[in-house]
């Protein structure tokens, strides 16, 4: 148990070690381990470092381990801090290029400028820090401000950049009203998706009389592509139970749970540590730095179905029944978790709130559009040159997203079109690109912010497939309780089907929108409700695609495989026979120096023969 | 109750406060359809059947959930409402075994009188269904997932006020369907077999397990000598399968239709009621005389005994020993009356009309019978109905007749029997009058009767303070045993029934729409029918009945004595609960 002095001396401390402050002769390297980093080999490297450098006796070396630095298509990345010189990034790191770097680098001083990412090399051949590169330029973090810098672990490395010092300030100089209300004026909108105003829901939740109250993480990150809050929870866990505190203190409760999904095992582990720690620190438990405010926090883990981040089917999950959503009203601010008012917000919800508490609402609020502040993370994937995890203030253009900090889309290939909000939003052609990211400006076009997966589509995406996979996607999650969802989204996903097997009428296009009006009305949650949106939103911008292959049997993207077939190009086929002797079914007959057949009926269409062919004889039609 | 003002498709109306909105439409006579709803019982917004227009809220409403709010506006019938019915009945409809026809609940099934009524002529979805296996591994009913909607009322009439808990949703999405944990059958679980999910069932996805062919056939068997008899709350119920008002008595209809039916006997359970009050309060002055176990707890509810033995062994020993009573009437008719008129019993056939379909399970039990079993079928009252339509009667007219001789007499104490405080009524109107030994100067007992959950009271008996409690339904069951293992209440016998009201409203009973049971409370309207019978009888106490006393007289000797001990009285087997 500690009191707010000690960890004011502990934030000094940590805060000048970890920026090297008055250190001249320190190397700091960080491995980023968050999933992408130990998916794409981090661990090992980490190994190698820390051996290697204990080897060497490179006393003046400090290797740790951070949480996801964002650039996911550069991982195992390393990155070396000294006092005075620009950060340096090495990328798709090895074991082996690690014991190289340490003995150039770490021991000699010399970058070893091959393994760092080549956008950081400047043109005088000297290396800058990656922040300046095109992919963080015009990000700005607040959710992610510790991720990549701090060692997720260790609550000292979260205390140095102003940690807890939040929770300080409301318990020392802040009203119950007065912490709800700087919410308020922040502006902040829930960042699960639907985008209420989070100073209202805790107002709600404080006005609620109930002797009892809780409070709740909503970590159950569930769209397809999506992993915002699983980095942040595992970059960052003390900013959501710092938060998460401060909520409680607001609304008037005394215990907490954080629901994250099973399928996340570090963000659990860390935050394990995490809550450990904070409660040997006594910022978790009884008598909070010995005020009289108490609050206990635990984990509820998951099991990983998408309708359990929908929030009245989470709080029936944490009370052990079926994750089926409850009819709303009672909203779970009146009656939540066993029938008591609850406050739930999501992690990037609840990790804006420290520095909100810090810098004010003032700050937050001058960050974003009218109706939309502060910042949104975002996966960014798909057909995108740097996909990965981003921080934008609202208002950023799609434009910006994909061409700027995207870097294009790879191949040369044309941006079609950009689904965010997951299975839950719609799709955002080309035509709509200069669009600014809000939550209105993106309802008024068919979509919806979401929990900030943004999945890039080019030229080569069919648009009834791509509706037909978000579908099949919410058919497989559907709880099952409501009709309309149960059985809608099935005969939806079977009216899809339907139409990129060949056999679709237009008929089946009007049936696919009175179906989706139906279903978007009158389901009984938000999953159901929004389910429809990538076919609704698909019709409306890509009409022509659907009618293309209802009337001409034709699918312009030619990705429908019934609606495609191969065909060798006479005039280009020299006659080698490779093709042939690829084709597992034996459907590509001729003879040698001569044009080859592919015969349609026997045809699988697997495409082994196009990339066989070193002619680009065979084509896709 | 506080009111709140709320226009309702244009109409003013104020209603009280905690209203939803498919109450405060009921109030201005504006019909919502639904099907998930259930009053009491189940009310999830599940089925999305019932949504309306609300200005609270950007989405289609269910109506059975949303709660009304000051200055609501509400729409149940614009476009848009209409259409959306429309196409979830659709969906419902793409998913479901439409075999009407054959279904045994045609022309009773809620799913096919919204198809009617919303004017489905066509069903534009069509798609996979699942095809799914009958579960006939229960003695008392079937499921069949065919033809079930989902609505969930069966999981919440077993968990929410059976607190058996047996089935629930399982799987998810498409996939879902009602079910038992593990895969399990019915038949293999703690299932109690109440059927109270099967009258909670808008459509045939639960019926009771149809015995009506054997009987048939043994009526068609010259060899068979075929007894009938009927228990109290068939009399109160049966009337409602033929247009009768709900609560009207149709005891002398039912005589006529089953001596007609071809029977060689049509008696009245209520005879084997008498019987049992006779046992079982002879053994309850013993007990309390002799300190024996107590509180006595009454066994004439198979659900009961069922649910004791899996959720609450510890109180096996304070189970009465009596068989229920048409299993002590079975097995005097086998014995007895067999002897007596010189007939091979093995040729006697038992059939029992009853509002239960738990009876189906208990008849089959091991322990109830000697040579041959007690009684050899049971049927619902359903199943009695669907008989009286195949044999062609035109039941509202026949004339009333009386049961058949030597059991022509009953009491009024055993006719109470049906419904929830009647055997505790029918008990006490004997034991008083025997303990105290001079007649009872008010045979009623007011404090017993009523559909209260949980029932008690002290009454002064011989000087003594004996207290009692009743408790119908097993919910309630659950809590006044708890109580009693927790300590916090002590009594000398407690009348338990399975059923939520008891008899009168068992799982064999007809099927009443969730539309009538808005504003019908089933349990006492049928209640009602019983108490009447009971106010117009002549002989009101079980001991005073005459048929009965020749009975001890000419066979039996003493109640508990010897001869009853091996006829009238059995035992019971802890179960698992798993």
């Amino acid at each position: 148990m500690k009191s707010f002095a000690e960890i004011e001396n502990i934030r000094k401390e940590n805060n000048s070690r970890l920026t090297l402050e008055n250190d001249n002769s320190t190397i700091r390297v960080v491995v980023g381990m968050a999933t992408c980093g130990i998916a794409a080999g981090a661990g090992p490297v980490l190994d190698a470092l820390k051996s290697e450098t204990s080897k060497r006796n490179l006393s003046n070396v400090v290797v740790s381990q951070t949480g996801c630095i964002g650039a996911c298509r550069l991982e195992p990345i390393v990155e070396v801090y000294e006092k005075g010189k620009e950060k340096v990034t090495y990328i798709h790191m090895t074991p082996e290029k690690a014991l190289k770097v340490v003995e150039e680098h770490l021991e000699k001083g010399n970058v070893v400028k091959d393994y760092v990412l080549p956008e950081t090399i400047k043109e005088d051949g000297t290396v800058q820090d990656m922040a300046k590169t095109a992919f963080f330029k015009k990000q700005f973090r607040i959710a992610l401000r510790n991720c990549g810098i701090i060692d997720p672990e260790n609550i000292d490395e979260y205390i140095a950049f102003d940690g807890y010092k939040a929770l300080e300030k409301v318990l020392t100089s802040m009203s119950r009203e007065e912490v709800v209300e700087t919410v308020k004026a922040s502006g902040l909108r829930g960042r699960g998706g639907a985008g209420f105003s989070t100073g209202m829901k805790w107002m709600f939740t404080a006005n609620a009389e109930g002797d009892k109250k809780y409070v709740c993480c909503n970590a159950d990150e569930g769209d397809p592509g999506a992993f915002m809050d699983r980095s942040v929870l595992e970059g960052d866990p003390h900013s959501v139970i710092e938060a998460m505190a401060i909520a409680a203190y607001a609304v008037g409760a005394d215990e907490g749970y954080i629901y994250i999904r099973a399928e996340y095992p570090i963000a659990v582990q860390r935050l394990k540590i995490a809550i450990n720690q904070a409660k040997e620190y006594g910022l978790l438990g009884k008598n909070i730095m010995g005020t009289d405010f108490s609050f206990d926090l635990d984990l509820r883990l998951g099991a990983g179905a998408f309708v359990c981040g929908e929030e009245t089917a989470l709080l029936n999950s944490i009370e052990g029944k079926r994750g089926e959503p409850r009819p709303r009203p009672p909203f779970p601010a009146v009656k939540g978790l066993w029938q008591k008012p609850t406050l739930l917000n999501n992690v990037e919800t609840y990790a804006n709130i420290p520095v909100i508490i810090n810098k004010g609402a003032d700050w937050f609020s001058a960050i974003g559009t009218e109706k939309s502040k502060g910042t949104k993370v975002f996966a960014l994937g798909g057909k995108i040159n740097n996909t990965g995890l981003v921080e934008i203030p609202m208002g950023t253009t799609l434009r910006e997203i994909v061409e700027e900090i995207g870097g294009g889309i790879p191949n040369g290939k044309k941006f079609k079109a950009a689904q965010t909000g997951g299975p839950s939003g719609g799709c955002i052609p080309a035509s709509k690109i200069d669009v600014p990211i809000d939550y209105d400006s993106l309802i008024a076009i068919g979509s919806m912010m979401g929990s900030g997966g943004l999945i890039v589509m080019d030229e080569d995406n069919c648009m009834v497939d791509i509706a037909k996979f978000f579908l099949d996607f919410t058919v497989d999650e559907s709880c099952g309780k409501c009709s309309p969802c149960r059985i809608g989204t099935k005969r939806l996903y079977e009216i899809l089907e339907k139409i990129t097997g060949g056999k679709g009428t237009e008929e089946d296009i009007e049936k696919l929108q009175t179906l989706a009006n139906a279903i978007k009305t009158s389901a009984l949650c938000g999953l159901g409700q929004t389910a429809p949106n990538p076919v609704l939103s698909t019709i409306n911008n890509f009409m022509d695609e659907y009618v293309a292959h209802v009337k001409e049997k034709r699918c312009p993207a030619g990705v429908c495989k019934s609606l495609m077939k191969y065909v060798i190009v006479a005039d280009k086929c020299k006659g080698c026979s490779l093709c042939s002797k690829k084709c597992p079914v034996g459907a590509i007959s001729g003879e040698i120096k001569s044009p080859f057949v592919i015969d349609s009926e026997k045809c699988i269409k697997c495409g082994v023969c196009m990339d066989t062919c070193k002619f680009g004889a065979i084509e896709k039609r | 109750m506080e009111k709140v003002n709320i226009t309702i498709n244009g109409q003013a109306i104020s209603v009280p406060k905690n209203y939803t909105v498919l109450e405060a439409a009921r109030e201005a006579n504006i019909d919502i359809p639904t099907l998930c709803y259930l009053k009491d019982i189940n009310q999830s917004g599940s089925c999305r059947m019932c949504v309306v227009e609300v200005s609270t809220a950007r989405t289609l409403q269910a109506a059975c959930v949303y709660p009304v709010s000051e200055g609501m506006v509400v729409t149940t019938n614009s476009k848009k409402v209409r259409d959306a019915r429309k196409t979830t009945l659709e969906l419902l409809l793409s998913d479901h075994d439409r075999k009407c026809l054959t279904c045994v609940r045609n022309r009773n099934c809620e799913l096919q009188k919204l198809s009617e009524e919303l004017g489905v002529t066509d069903i534009t979805y069509d798609g996979m269904t699942i095809k799914h296996d009958l579960d006939e591994s229960s003695p008392s009913f079937v499921r069949d997932n065919n033809k079930c909607v989902l609505c969930r009322r069966c999981i919440s009439a077993c968990k929410t006020i059976q607190t058996v808990s047996v089935i629930d949703a399982v799987n998810r999405g498409f996939a879902t369907q009602v079910a038992c944990a593990f895969d399990k059958e019915l038949g293999s679980v703690s299932c109690v077999n109440c059927g109270q999910c099967i009258v909670s069932c808008p459509t045939g996805a639960l019926r009771e397990k149809d015995y009506t062919g054997d009987v048939w056939n043994a009526i068609n068997d010259p060899d068979k000598y075929v007894i009938v008899q009927t228990a109290p709350a068939v009399r109160a119920a049966l009337g409602e399968e033929f247009g009768f008002e709900m609560g009207t008595p149709v005891t002398g209809k039912m005589a006529a239709a089953l001596r007609r039916m071809g029977f060689d006997k049509v008696f009245d359970t209520d005879t084997g009621a008498d019987f049992t009050i006779m046992e079982e309060g002879t053994e309850l002055i013993q007990r309390i005389q002799n300190g024996g176990v107590l509180p006595m707890i009454t066994s004439c509810s198979p659900g009961w005994i069922k649910f004791c033995e899996h959720e609450y062994p510890d109180f096996l020993p304070n189970l009465s020993t009596c068989k229920s009573p048409h299993e002590m009437f079975g097995a005097l008719l086998k014995t007895y009356f067999a002897e007596k008129n010189g007939i091979d019993p093995a040729k006697v056939f038992v059939v029992s009309i009853m509002p239960c379909v738990a009876k189906k399970f208990e008849a089959q039990r091991p322990e109830m019978g000697g040579k041959y079993p007690d009684v050899d079928v049971v049927l619902s009252t359903r199943e009695l109905a669907r008989m009286i339509k195949q044999s062609g009667l035109d039941f509202a007219n026949l004339p009333d007749e009386g049961f058949d001789d030597p059991f022509g007499q009953e009491s009024g104490a055993a006719v109470i029997f049906g419904a929830t405080g009647g055997v505790m009524e029918a008990a006490l109107r004997t034991v008083a009058e025997v303990l105290d030994k001079k007649p009872l100067e008010n045979i009623e007992f007011e404090a017993v009767r009523g559909v209260q959950g949980i029932k008690e009271a002290t009454l002064n008996i011989a000087g003594m303070e004996v207290k009692v409690a009743i408790a119908h339904g097993l919910g309630n069951a659950r809590k006044l045993l708890d109580d009693i293992r927790a300590g916090k209440a002590t009594y000398h016998f407690i009348e338990i029934m399975a059923c939520p009201g008891g008899c009168v409203n068992g799982g064999g009973q007809p099927i009443v729409n969730a539309k009538v049971r808005m504003d019908k409370d089933i349990r006492a309207e049928r209640a009602k029918a019983l108490y009447a019978e009971d106010k117009k009888s002549t002989v009101r106490q079980s001991h005073k009945n005459p048929d009965v006393d020749k009975v001890y007289k000419e066979f039996l000797g003493e109640p508990c004595g010897h001869k009853s001990h091996e006829l009238l009285h059995t035992h019971y087997t802890a179960r698992p609960k798993y």
